[in-house]
């Protein structure tokens, strides 16, 4: 992982981990979503690059998990003990860019730099170049075996640390998710926690007209994970359902994670056609205002 | 040269079970070595790390694009996971994960790659793998390092295991002979001069070695002083001693257990080429599937044993421009 360097001060509230869900740090972290998406729209216009569908619907879960649930330090980002995330989809990685931006990893500035010539901000995750990001992403598929590795090597230093895994439901098309799911629960890897984004849309069409995923909660608890089924855009079932993960015992936790692809943008919410699209000026002030709006809605 | 090189060599010894044996060596000597197995373990005896450490070892099951990407998570939590499974499927099926991870990512995995070159003779050309140190070497940040024998095993793991990085690491499944001394102290990117000579150079990896040897004694016999250098790292590649072999001496062979395209043969062709050229046969598989068969049959029946180094030893010497004009016929095209 690349060192934190022109570190900023976290502008963004942190609600400490084992903290209550209080009515405001939901209400705060659902607003922030919103706020975050519309750094993404801006990212993509202003590069004509990036992808904004798969960014959208993680937004929340992404929030939860840097702003409450993971223990991590920007000012000591290779901390051994600190959690991991592995961000397996990763051409979503402008929403993970301005997480880390704004969990202080780097200057909020910075993001407007995604995808440039020599930027820190490359195209997909790379570790060695960007602060926070553990492992390199883009190839699909990758995540859960990963994160069983780092999961066992936890256990192995009898750490408490904590692997976390997202994953795009297009994914799960590839085999090596599901090579990495038997390993993980063949070895009861209760500190591995799975999170799928089952927006049910990939770059052509939708999961159920590409390669039908469903049953998706029967698949995994065949493969012997716990699972647990959430609207990933409710914030409040996103801390609660990774809450009982962390309670887990003996066995690793997926959290089906029922999201829009797209959210937040009438004309974008599941249309494979904002997979990677980029949108014109006219489009992109129609985001922006219907973003705000959503903002608008959460704040007090 | 005594000490450095056995003459003749005092017996055979099976490269995996001194693989195994270095393991457990390297589990007692590092805490944070952990070894995974895509279930083949007792195939190349990382077994024997198992018992000794069975809550060190991690059998992922018949899932090398697993057992790959396992390695790097372990990697990141500080520890040296030492991936083992055939060379070919690390070559091949799980090719992505190794360029993404350990290549792109610089994830500190070592891949122990089995039954490598034609070593896993009986199960057939689906098994062999002849194409791997090609691959691999493609890729940047990746070390490859082939072992000659059972001293070289154990003298080189520690040293793989340090390495800060990713490192390929290509065993035989068989018996081979002991080839080298107590004097032999290799080093991960520097090639050992094994035997002097002014006429050519004859540049070996792996089981080549102990042949490229026979092959300089023999031509020994003949007036032929052929110069024998051990190239055990094909990258990062010691162009200084290529460079060094080829001005005094002015004609190449090179030698391996491997495809002729983009192996050992290619990574010399490519240092002489940009920076000595010199007149340089391959030898190798040349560029063919091969077949089933007893090992040292194979071996000989394609191309690779002192005989085909010995005619390409020639026909190097006869290239150079000092030489007299005789009538050789090319292996190209």
């Amino acid at each position: 992982m690349a060192s934190t360097n022109n570190r900023v001060a976290p502008a963004a509230r942190v609600y400490a981990f084992g903290m209550c869900h209080s009515a405001e740090m939901i209400a705060d972290l659902s607003r922030r979503a919103y706020e975050y998406r519309a750094q993404v729209l801006r990212m993509v216009y202003g590069r004509k690059s990036g992808h904004i569908g798969g960014a959208f619907s993680i937004a929340e879960i992404l929030c939860c998990l840097y702003f409450h649930q993971m223990r991590v330090d920007p000012a000591r980002a290779e901390w051994p003990d600190r959690d991991r995330l592995v961000f397996s989809k990763g051409h979503a990685c402008a929403m993970l860019y301005t997480m880390l931006a704004h969990r202080g990893y780097f200057p909020v500035e910075e993001l407007e730099t995604f995808r440039a010539l020599d930027s820190r901000l490359q195209g997909h995750p790379e570790p060695a170049k960007t602060p926070g990001i553990e492992a390199a992403a883009g190839p699909l598929g990758h995540g859960v075996a990963i994160g069983v590795g780092m999961a066992l090597a936890a256990r192995m230093e009898k750490s408490k640390r904590r692997t976390y895994v997202v994953l795009g439901d297009g994914e799960l098309n590839s085999g090596v998710i599901w090579e990495g799911a038997m390993v993980a629960a063949k070895y009861g890897l209760d500190n591995l926690t799975v999170i799928v984004d089952y927006n049910g849309v990939q770059q052509s069409g939708t999961t159920q007209q590409i390669m039908p995923t469903e049953p998706i909660a029967a698949k995994w608890a065949s493969f012997n994970w716990h699972v647990i089924e959430i609207h990933g855009h409710n914030v409040a079932e996103i801390l609660t359902a990774l809450d009982t993960a962390h309670e887990m015992h003996g066995r690793p936790v997926v959290i089906i994670a029922r999201t829009t692809k797209g959210k937040g943008v009438s004309f974008m919410e599941n249309s494979p056609a904002w997979h990677g699209g980029v949108p014109t000026g006219e489009q992109f002030q129609k985001a922006l205002a219907e973003l705000e709006e959503g903002a608008r809605q959460w704040s007090a | 040269m005594e000490r450095l090189i056995l003459n003749p060599s005092p017996g055979v010894t099976l490269m995996r079970k001194a693989y195994g044996e270095a393991l457990v060596e390297l589990g007692h000597a590092r805490e944070d070595v952990v070894v995974l197995s895509a279930d083949v373990q007792s195939s190349d005896f990382s077994c024997m790390f198992e018992a000794a450490f069975p809550e060190r070892f991690i059998n992922v099951g018949i899932a090398e694009p697993a057992l790959v990407d396992v390695a790097v998570g372990l990697a990141n939590g500080g520890k040296v996971p030492i991936a083992n499974t055939f060379g070919f499927l690390f070559a091949t099926r799980a090719l992505e994960m190794v360029r993404t991870h350990l290549a792109f990512s610089g994830a500190n995995v070592k891949l122990a790659a089995a039954y490598a070159g034609l070593s896993d003779s009986f199960d057939g050309p689906t098994h062999q793998t002849i194409a791997d140190l090609a691959i691999l070497r493609s890729l940047p940040n990746m070390a490859v390092v082939v072992p000659a024998d059972a001293r070289a095993v154990r003298r080189l793991l520690p040293q793989v295991a340090a390495w800060n990085g990713p490192v390929y690491f290509r065993l035989c499944r068989n018996e081979l002979p002991d080839i080298f001394g107590e004097d032999y102290q290799p080093e991960i990117g520097k090639a050992v001069m094994l035997m002097p000579g002014q006429d050519a150079t004859i540049i070996a990896c792996g089981v080549m070695v102990g042949i490229a040897l026979e092959a300089a004694r023999r031509l020994a016999q003949e007036g032929i002083h052929a110069r024998v250098v051990e190239i055990h790292t094909i990258k990062p590649l010691d162009t200084e001693m290529v460079v060094h072999c080829a001005r005094e001496t002015g004609a190449l062979v090179t030698a391996e257990e491997h495809s002729i395209v983009g192996g050992l043969g290619g990574a010399v062709a490519e240092c002489l080429g940009e920076s000595y050229p010199v007149p340089l046969e391959r030898v190798g598989v040349r560029d063919t599937f091969t077949e089933s068969g007893p090992y040292e049959d194979l071996l000989r029946k394609y191309g690779l044993s002192s005989d085909a180094i010995v005619d390409a030893t020639r026909r190097a010497m006869a290239r150079k421009p000092s030489a007299a004009p005789i009538e050789v016929q090319s292996m190209c095209g």
